[in-house]
């Protein structure tokens, strides 16, 4: 299998870096070669957030170039249209449709594009948009909208669905199991 | 078993593993998981030191006293550790020492882009350089094993492609710590000028024993391909050489100081054209060359600055780019990293701003307050540097007849780092400027690691708490005053009358970091009746604001699912349109 390139983009604090664990323990778990990568440091602050998981025979690089991915999974509108240029040709986008203001935005310097929807239209034809935030409350959480867009592209990955569900009931403590199962499956009926 | 795990990670694990006894460093990103995942995994000894100096010292310490040590920094942290590095690498070790040094090419969250590359060559000593998970934890081990042969501490280099990208990692089987003799040895470990004569040609003889070794070492290891072309590399560059070309002939580098003269000469005659790709510096191709070995494509094509990748490396070599389905969306708005909902910072800063004075800041959050709207910070240098510059800046505005006194901002741990000796130089030579110190009580930038105002250690234990107030007064400081920054009048008025008293005068906020702590208060909201929409509040720059309408003079909303309650945004308001919910 040639290499498999996931992007997963979002806000700081909304969860990337625990979707990234799930697909990369995954790929592990289906006995793959894996590597994940994120940059963080200064991205907890509410600043953008970009990851990626590579999955494959044999991965080199932890890096996606620009125009390989071939799913990006976005966990805002804005910040889908900020790394829509890493899509393959034919690649897929998926979104969740919730918007969070960047800083520029609540400060006044900038303004959140009205189209933003219609933009990601635009620059990916097949771009869906799904309501993950409704997804997650109605798992029984509101911070599992990372569970619910790792959901949303489980049928599109080369990992088997039942490998992830039994990672994410690995991952998760107590309660959290049932929630986050609800989500992934939750994310998967909306895609 | 295979795991998945960042290099930091398999650091920690490796220095687990290979009978690692003590490990002592600063956060600094990317470095800061490795000691976390030390103290995590829990059975080797580990501690937060207040600076890198201190933290490498200390590891010092523990390899003369026979146990193998680890001092953990980011590139800029070998800075501050270069004073007893340049030492070391004269008396040398007893047990086996290691210095991870983190870089951060791209400068993701530095203030610099050096290369650590520079320091093993300058110090004289052996550098190891990963490019991957794997690698990470088995350089840990050769790492001890160079150390103790030869002598001499080693550096391990990582970048933050390394640092913080997961690969899968099968660990080795582990080695038992031991701890060896702790015995005198006056010339070996004394850097009088006379003993210092005698371990400088040691470290010479050494730096040969080591070019040698680097000859046969399979940390350098040739993978031949198609002679067309032959590639030098090392560390994460290695992994955007192999997606590039595949195919190529490359020479790897594990071990890039000193570099393998002979393996490289016979390297470069077996291939058609030489490239060497290396991030930052160009250590190997300065180093090839002066070898009289041609470079066919190297620093003249790939950037002094920023990361390397896989197109980049494409595009040196002639080869065509990823093609893109589509282009880059241009003028979307930035979401640049800012204080959180609720920080103490953000009412200090508000502040600062509308009083329009000049601020000498430093390394943390707080730096964030440079950004607009804030925009209240106008030079950041390194750690420390905030109240020194703003002594140098009073004393020459003294000589120039200004009047405007100086404000220092600085945080509490990078205060215990090395703002202490310049607050002492302060006192000491009469110096006038106005220093805000934020003790949130932790070390937030990288995440929230403990500091000797935390009360706690690394792992979480309770420790002496140092009382900041007492720390001031004892440098020589009479007036220190504590404040509330979540009240901006009271806030002010402490600020006005700082700058109004002549000499150096510090206040402290003792709010903690609301991250690090999770401080939750009631939330406000706004409203919608009383709102002019005169934006006077978003000049706080708080992400849960945010225009409730459009139109000409849109309202303002507060995002209950983001608000912390702070009550700064409160506070700005003139039209008493904002309360707690």
């Amino acid at each position: 299998m040639n290499v498999f390139n996931i992007v997963i983009a979002g806000v700081g604090g909304q969860g990337v870096l625990m979707a990234s664990k799930v697909l990369a323990e995954s790929a592990l778990a289906s006995g793959m070669d894996v590597k994940q990568n994120e940059v963080h440091g200064m991205a907890q602050r509410g600043g953008s957030v970009i990851s990626f998981v590579r999955i494959g025979d044999k991965v080199y690089s932890p890096v996606v170039m620009p125009g390989s991915a071939d799913i990006l999974i976005s966990f805002e509108p804005l910040e889908a249209l900020r790394y829509v240029h890493y899509l393959k040709p034919g690649g897929m986008l998926v979104y969740n449709k919730g918007t969070i203001n960047p800083s520029t935005v609540a400060s006044g310097l900038a303004t959140y594009p009205a189209d933003v929807e219609e933009q990601i239209s635009r620059a990916c034809g097949g771009a869906h948009g799904i309501d993950a935030l409704a997804i997650a409350q109605q798992a029984g959480n509101a911070k599992a909208v990372n569970m619910v867009m790792v959901g949303s592209v489980l049928k599109k990955l080369p990992i088997d669905a039942q490998v992830v569900e039994g990672v994410v009931s690995a991952l998760s403590k107590d309660k959290g199991v049932e929630v986050n199962l609800k989500a992934l499956r939750g994310g998967g009926a909306a895609a | 078993m295979k795991k998945i795990i960042s290099g930091n990670e398999a650091i920690a694990l490796s220095f687990e593993d290979s009978g690692g006894v003590f490990a002592s460093g600063y956060p600094g990103t990317p470095s800061t998981e490795t000691l976390e995942e030390v103290a995590r995994l829990g059975n080797v000894y580990c501690e937060w030191a207040p600076n890198e100096k201190v933290g490498l010292e200390s590891a010092i310490g523990a390899s003369l006293a026979g146990g193998r040590s680890l001092a953990t920094m980011k590139h800029v942290g070998v800075n501050v550790a270069a004073d007893a590095l340049m030492t070391l690498t004269y008396t040398g070790v007893n047990a086996g020492l290691i210095l991870m040094a983190a870089d951060d090419p791209g400068m993701h969250s530095s203030q610099n882009e050096q290369d650590s590359r520079n320091y093993a060559k300058f110090a004289k000593i052996p550098m190891l350089d990963p490019a991957d998970s794997q690698e990470a934890y088995d350089f840990v081990r050769a790492g001890f094993e160079i150390s103790e042969q030869f002598d001499t501490p080693v550096m391990l280099r990582t970048t933050t492609r390394i640092s913080h990208a997961k690969g899968i990692v099968e660990p080795k089987g582990k080695i038992e710590p031991k701890v060896g003799a702790w015995e005198k040895n006056v010339p070996k470990y004394v850097m009088l000028p006379n003993f210092g004569k005698i371990k400088h040609v040691t470290v010479e003889e050494r730096l040969l024993k080591l070019q040698e070794f680097a000859e046969t070492s399979p940390l350098n290891r040739v993978e031949m391909g198609d002679t067309d072309l032959g590639i030098v590399t090392s560390g994460i560059s290695y992994q955007h050489v192999k997606e590039a070309f595949p195919a190529a002939s490359i020479l790897k580098l594990g071990l890039v100081h000193p570099l393998p003269e002979k393996k490289i000469r016979e390297f470069a005659g077996k291939v058609k054209r030489l490239m060497v790709v290396e991030e930052m510096d160009a250590i190997f191709e300065e180093q090839i060359r002066a070898m009289g070995i041609p470079v066919h494509i190297g620093k003249d094509r790939i950037s002094l600055c920023g990361e390397v990748s896989a197109d980049i490396v494409r595009a040196a070599a002639g080869a065509p780019i990823t093609a893109a389905a589509t282009a880059p969306v241009e003028n979307l708005p930035q979401r640049p990293p800012t204080f959180c909902p609720g920080c103490a910072h953000r009412g200090l800063y508000s502040i600062l701003s509308k009083l329009k004075v000049y601020v000498s800041g430093d390394i943390g959050c707080y730096t964030l307050g440079a950004l607009p709207p804030l925009s209240a910070m106008h030079t950041c240098i390194c750690m420390g540097a905030s109240i020194s510059a703003a002594h140098g800046m009073a004393k020459v505005n003294e000589i120039a007849g200004r009047a405007e006194k100086p404000v220092a901002v600085i945080g509490d741990s990078t205060f215990f780092h090395s703002g202490i000796t310049g607050l002492l130089s302060m006192a000491y030579n009469n110096g006038s400027a106005l220093v805000i110190i934020m003790d949130n009580r932790t070390t937030g930038m990288t995440g929230g690691q403990e500091n000797p105002g935390s009360g706690q250690i690394l792992q979480g234990e309770p420790a002496k708490q140092v009382n900041m107030v007492d720390l001031v007064k004892v440098l020589g400081i009479d007036n220190v005053v504590e404040i509330n920054s979540y009240n901006l009048e009271e806030t002010e008025a402490a600020i006005r009358k700082g700058l109004e008293t002549p000499g150096p005068y510090v206040l402290v906020d003792r709010n903690p970091c609301i991250l690090r702590y999770r401080v939750k208060k009631p939330l406000y909201a706004v409203d919608q009746d009383k709102c002019t929409g005169c934006r006077a509040c978003l000049k706080a720059s708080c992400v849960a604001l945010g225009l409730t309408s459009s139109g000409e003079k849109p309202k303002v909303g507060i995002d209950p699912n983001i608000c912390n309650g702070c009550g700064v945004c409160a506070q700005l308001c003139k039209f008493d349109a904002m309360s707690e919910a």
